[in-house]
């Protein structure tokens, strides 16, 4: 993340702080949490060097899991080392990501470059990152795939007035390789099967373009608080196009609180391939690529968030600047269009008629817990 | 592929003509007015710890992906 000073200087480096962070997702049969550390420190005037490592411990017992295989527990571990450089009015960035899970590496390396001016009014930013992932599947040794990813980004930040300030966001994604989730699988109606349907392994596209624009802005209130407002639209050749809203208020209390709160919506359409039941005979439902995820099914989401930072300066002039204390607490509900809950077969036997099933949602709670100190 | 030239060659061009524009303009907001948008709770992103999380958990759930601000290009991390 490039900082820029609003405050009549030039572009600088991004403040030296560290950040140590317990998150959790639990939500959907679905627990993960684990450590996230951030450690950045400049060096030579002119160099900030950063290093994150994070940690998803995974514990799943989702629908798609339930459905079709056993519950399972995993690691992913992810170590990312940046380097910004500035010269004048622009910040040159590059990063290195690797995550690593038993069935799952990826390598990711990033390079951006920003630039001030109007003033110190705007900064543009140009990136480009390329990503080459490896696809294992447990349980078959002899399963290894591969994908390669591309981002194009830009974004434009503006100050429009001396309490306003907005971004002007630009994204395109392409990948290539195997893009499909091993383990998931699409359902066929199968009268000789005693549920009446039965499963095969789902078969994606080979390849993916999307892009995203974004506006994100924040306005500074008549009393000491802040409304911010996020905005996003996207597509993809997958065909499927998405929204999302985002508001949030945040107001500070006393010296050392500040208090946020914000609503977020999100909504999408379904990807052209996906299918919650397959009549083989169909020739519009057979179709080469099938797809029975619920991430590429039509669905909504919203979630209300609550965060609190306590934040301090240290009062002797030693090393360490200040610290803050946070925690955010948001809940997400989820309620899909065409995704079926097949699990009802298990728990009320008879009750559903294949393709009748409910509809299925869940919702869930993800939770940040950090330290950060600066220096 | 197609898709990706025109928008890298339209994100090529905005970016000519706001450095070329750049030279001209006075900034409308002087440095002394800036107090209340150095201020915290100005920024667009406070922590990036938070932040580079968060964005995690939508890609992970929800198709959409992209232009969410901050630097990095996604984890692939399905």
């Amino acid at each position: 993340m490039i900082t820029y000073s609003l405050t009549g200087q030039s572009a600088v480096l991004p403040e030296d702080r560290s950040d140590a962070m317990y998150h959790k997702y639990e939500g959907g049969g679905m627990v993960i949490d684990g450590p996230s550390v951030l450690v950045r420190k400049s060096f030579l005037e002119k160099f900030s060097a950063s290093a994150n490592y994070y940690v998803d411990n995974v514990s799943a017992a989702s629908i798609d899991v339930l459905a079709n295989a056993s519950p399972y527990i995993e690691k992913r571990q992810e170590y990312s080392l940046g380097l910004d450089y500035l010269i004048n009015k622009t910040t040159v960035s590059t990063s290195y990501t690797n995550s690593k899970e038993n069935d799952y590496l990826a390598n990711t390396a990033y390079f951006g470059i920003s630039q001030d001016f109007f003033g110190d009014l705007s900064t543009l930013s140009i990136g480009y990152s390329r990503g080459w992932d490896s696809v294992m599947k447990t349980g078959d040794p002899d399963f290894e795939e591969f994908a390669d990813r591309q981002n194009y980004k830009l974004d434009w930040t503006q100050v429009i007035t001396k309490n306003w300030i907005a971004s002007l966001g630009l994204e395109t994604v392409t990948d290539q390789g195997y893009l499909n989730n091993p383990y998931r699988v699409v359902r066929y109606l199968d009268p000789t099967e005693g549920r009446g349907f039965r499963y095969q392994t789902e078969v994606y596209p080979e390849t993916r373009t999307s892009t995203a624009v974004s506006l994100r802005s924040m306005y500074y209130l008549p009393y000491r608080a802040s409304i911010k407002f996020e905005a996003r639209t996207y597509s993809d050749t997958w065909d499927i196009s998405a929204s999302n809203y985002e508001f949030a208020y945040i107001h500070p209390y006393g010296d050392h609180w500040i208090i946020e709160g914000k609503y977020r919506l999100y909504d999408q359409t379904q990807a052209e391939f996906y299918r919650d039941l397959i009549d083989p005979l169909n020739n519009e439902q057979n179709t080469e690529f099938v797809a029975r995820d619920k991430e590429m099914s039509a669905f909504s989401d919203y979630s209300v968030g609550l965060g609190v930072s306590y934040e301090r300066e240290f009062k002797t002039t030693g090393f360490f600047k200040k610290f803050s204390v946070n925690l955010f607490v948001d809940y997400f509900q989820f309620d899909f269009e065409n995704f079926r809950n097949v699990l009802v077969h298990d728990t009320n036997p008879g009750e559903y008629a294949v393709g009748s099933e409910p509809l299925y949602a869940y919702d869930a709670t993800v939770t940040r817990f950090y330290f950060s100190i600066w220096y | 592929m197609q898709h990706t030239f025109f928008v890298l060659k339209r994100t090529v061009l905005v970016g000519l003509v706001f450095l070329l524009s750049s030279c001209a303009l006075e900034p409308w907001v002087k440095p002394y007015e800036r107090d209340n948008l150095a201020d915290p709770i100005m920024k667009l992103s406070r922590d990036a710890i938070s932040q580079n999380y968060m964005h995690h958990v939508y890609q992970a759930r929800e198709a959409g992906r992209g232009a969410e601000g901050g630097s990095g290009g996604g984890c692939g991390c399905n």
